[in-house]
């Protein structure tokens, strides 16, 4: 190693220090900002308190909307995993013509801008008449999960040795049940990381959504945003705050069970 | 680990192998709700009122200098977006190869645990510090940089700034997968040949980490382009962007025809985006071989 080396080194150390100190800024002034005794934003706070975690559950529509983003994110993630799962192993082991198009096109959702996404959607489906909210953003949170989930398991199934399957059929199972017994359990890494990054992405969804909802189902970013222009108070971060504090014990979890760097693999 | 060579193949037509069956409900699905109503989106750009083709909405959307001055600033916001989280990813991708332990475990939580809370809280924690009376400003006077408050909130700085806060993830990882994926002992051949640092790393580093380059620039460049919540919490109605040109004509100003217009301006730029990184890719690609 020359001295140039260690210097560039030396460097990129110094940027990725200030690079996560810079990713958790944001994070950080929430949680400061939801302990204060002040309605507004003042920091540092002028006393701490804990009384917007207590206002929590006087915010109407707040636990309405909670709910609905999570029955959202849930559905459509589990649903994406299964219809993921088989159109990822058609892409990779297939040999029709067309796969790597089809690859590009499965994943492209995820770079198309979301207010076309949804409003499109959103005319497509008054055009044939269908006028169910809830419907309505399931189909479109799963537009949203489903690329995602593909992007990983895509990378995940190239690197998987599908001779493994071919091995237990030749020991007498189906097709199917060597899947589920040989290959599931081998990609349960991928999979965990493709669930959490594609429910992650759904609750967070703001631009596809905004056409589908109506005035009884308003997904928690939506609310969010809500509340921001009609009464900003800290309540909002006393929420977020409990938003980051699930997250990182789901992450204490996976670094323990999964490995932080397989989590991120995909 | 091959053992078991004795891959069971059948001939057929290609287009009856069986894993098209596996393809179908996910091909079928994403065809219905999302390739088809993006395209009657497109058609309807095309049509007036009555239904006959047209280029009103277009020449509408071009004869409005304010709209161009809109697309201008979204591209130009974008970019710089993209060139700035890329410029702290990079190094940062490589001291996250680099380090082991508990300090890798710190970098990448510091990665992901970002993704957990909302854009919405994100882009409004970066209004508070950007605040005339916020953190930032705050800091700056007690460090004796600065006299009085300087505006940050509603700057164009402060919209590149937490964009690129909010999109640094995307652009990290995928660079870091391919930096881990790196044979380390090539630039380690390269320097026992004499290369020097600089040559090592333009002539060798940098092209083999080039398709985790263009893969995490051209995801945060087409989430740049098309984000809604952070300029609207950051800069506001005062500098908008096309997506916000579309959120009004279509929720506010009820105008389908200019809002399918400006969508599919929009639509047709990220399009590009998807096509011109997956043909850069080939390149890089195919250039190795």
């Amino acid at each position: 190693m020359t001295r140039t080396d260690r210097i560039f080194e030396r460097a990129s150390w110094i940027i990725a220090v200030a690079c996560a100190v810079f990713l958790l800024l944001p994070l950080l002034i929430t949680v400061l900002v939801s302990f204060t005794s002040s309605a507004v934003y003042t920091l540092p706070p002028p006393e701490w308190s804990l009384r917007w975690y207590e206002s929590l559950e006087r915010r109407s529509g707040l636990a309405e909307a909670v709910a609905l983003s999570l029955n959202l994110a849930l559905i459509s993630t589990a649903a994406s995993l299964v219809i993921g799962t088989a159109a990822a192993m058609a892409v990779v082991q297939g040999q029709f013509p067309g796969r790597e198009a089809m690859a590009t096109f499965v994943v492209s959702p995820l770079m198309m801008p979301g207010l076309v996404v949804g409003v499109a959607l959103l005319q497509f489906l008054r055009e044939i008449g269908f006028r169910d909210a809830y419907a309505g953003l399931l189909v479109g949170h799963m537009l949203i999960t489903l690329p995602f989930v593909m992007r990983t398991l895509l990378a995940a199934m190239a690197a998987f040795d599908f001779s493994l399957i071919d091995a237990a059929r030749t020991l007498g199972m189906s097709y199917g049940r060597a899947v589920v017994a040989v290959m599931i359990p081998n990609l349960a890494p991928a999979f965990l990381t493709a669930g959490l990054f594609a429910f992650l992405a759904s609750m967070d969804n703001y631009p596809i959504s905004i056409f589908l909802t109506d005035a009884r189902n308003k997904t928690l970013p939506i609310k969010m945003l809500q509340y921001l222009e009609e009464q900003p108070d800290p309540s909002l971060a006393a929420m977020s705050s409990g938003l980051i504090m699930l997250t990182l014990i789901v992450l204490i979890i996976g670094s323990r069970t999964v490995g932080l760097n397989k989590m991120v693999q995909g | 680990m091959s053992v078991v060579s004795t891959r069971y193949e059948a001939p057929r037509a290609p287009w009856l192998d069986r894993f098209v069956l596996l393809a179908a409900p996910g091909l079928m699905y994403l065809a219905l709700v999302f390739a088809l109503p993006l395209a009657l989106l497109l058609l309807k750009s095309f049509q007036n009122q009555d239904g006959a083709f047209s280029l009103a909405a277009y020449a509408e959307f071009f004869g409005d200098p304010y709209n161009l001055t809109v697309l201008w600033r979204t591209l130009r916001v974008a970019l710089l977006t993209t060139l700035l989280a890329l410029i702290i990813a990079y190094p940062t991708a490589f001291a996250l190869a680099r380090a082991q332990g508990l300090a890798q475990s710190l970098l990448l939580a510091a990665m992901i645990l970002p993704l957990s809370v909302g854009v919405v809280v994100k882009a409004f924690a970066w209004s508070i510090l950007f605040r005339s009376n916020g953190v930032l400003n705050d800091t700056l006077k007690w460090l004796g940089l600065i006299e009085k408050p300087i505006r940050m909130l509603f700057t164009e700085t402060a919209l590149i700034i937490g964009a690129a806060n909010v999109f640094l993830p995307f652009m990290v990882l995928p660079i870091y997968a391919v930096i881990r994926q790196l044979d380390r002992s090539l630039p380690e051949a390269a320097a026992s040949l004499g290369a020097s640092p600089m040559f090592r790393f333009f002539r060798v580093t940098l092209p083999l980490t080039l398709p985790g380059v263009i893969a995490g620039s051209a995801f945060t460049f087409s989430l740049a382009i098309s984000m809604y919540v952070i300029p609207s919490l950051i800069v506001g109605e005062r500098q908008q962007t096309l997506s916000m040109l579309i959120a009004r004509s279509y929720l506010f100003l009820r105008d389908d025809q200019l809002g399918s217009s400006i969508s599919a301006i929009l639509l047709a730029i990220a399009v590009a985006v998807v096509l011109g990184s997956s043909w850069l890719a080939g390149r890089v690609a195919g250039g190795r071989r």
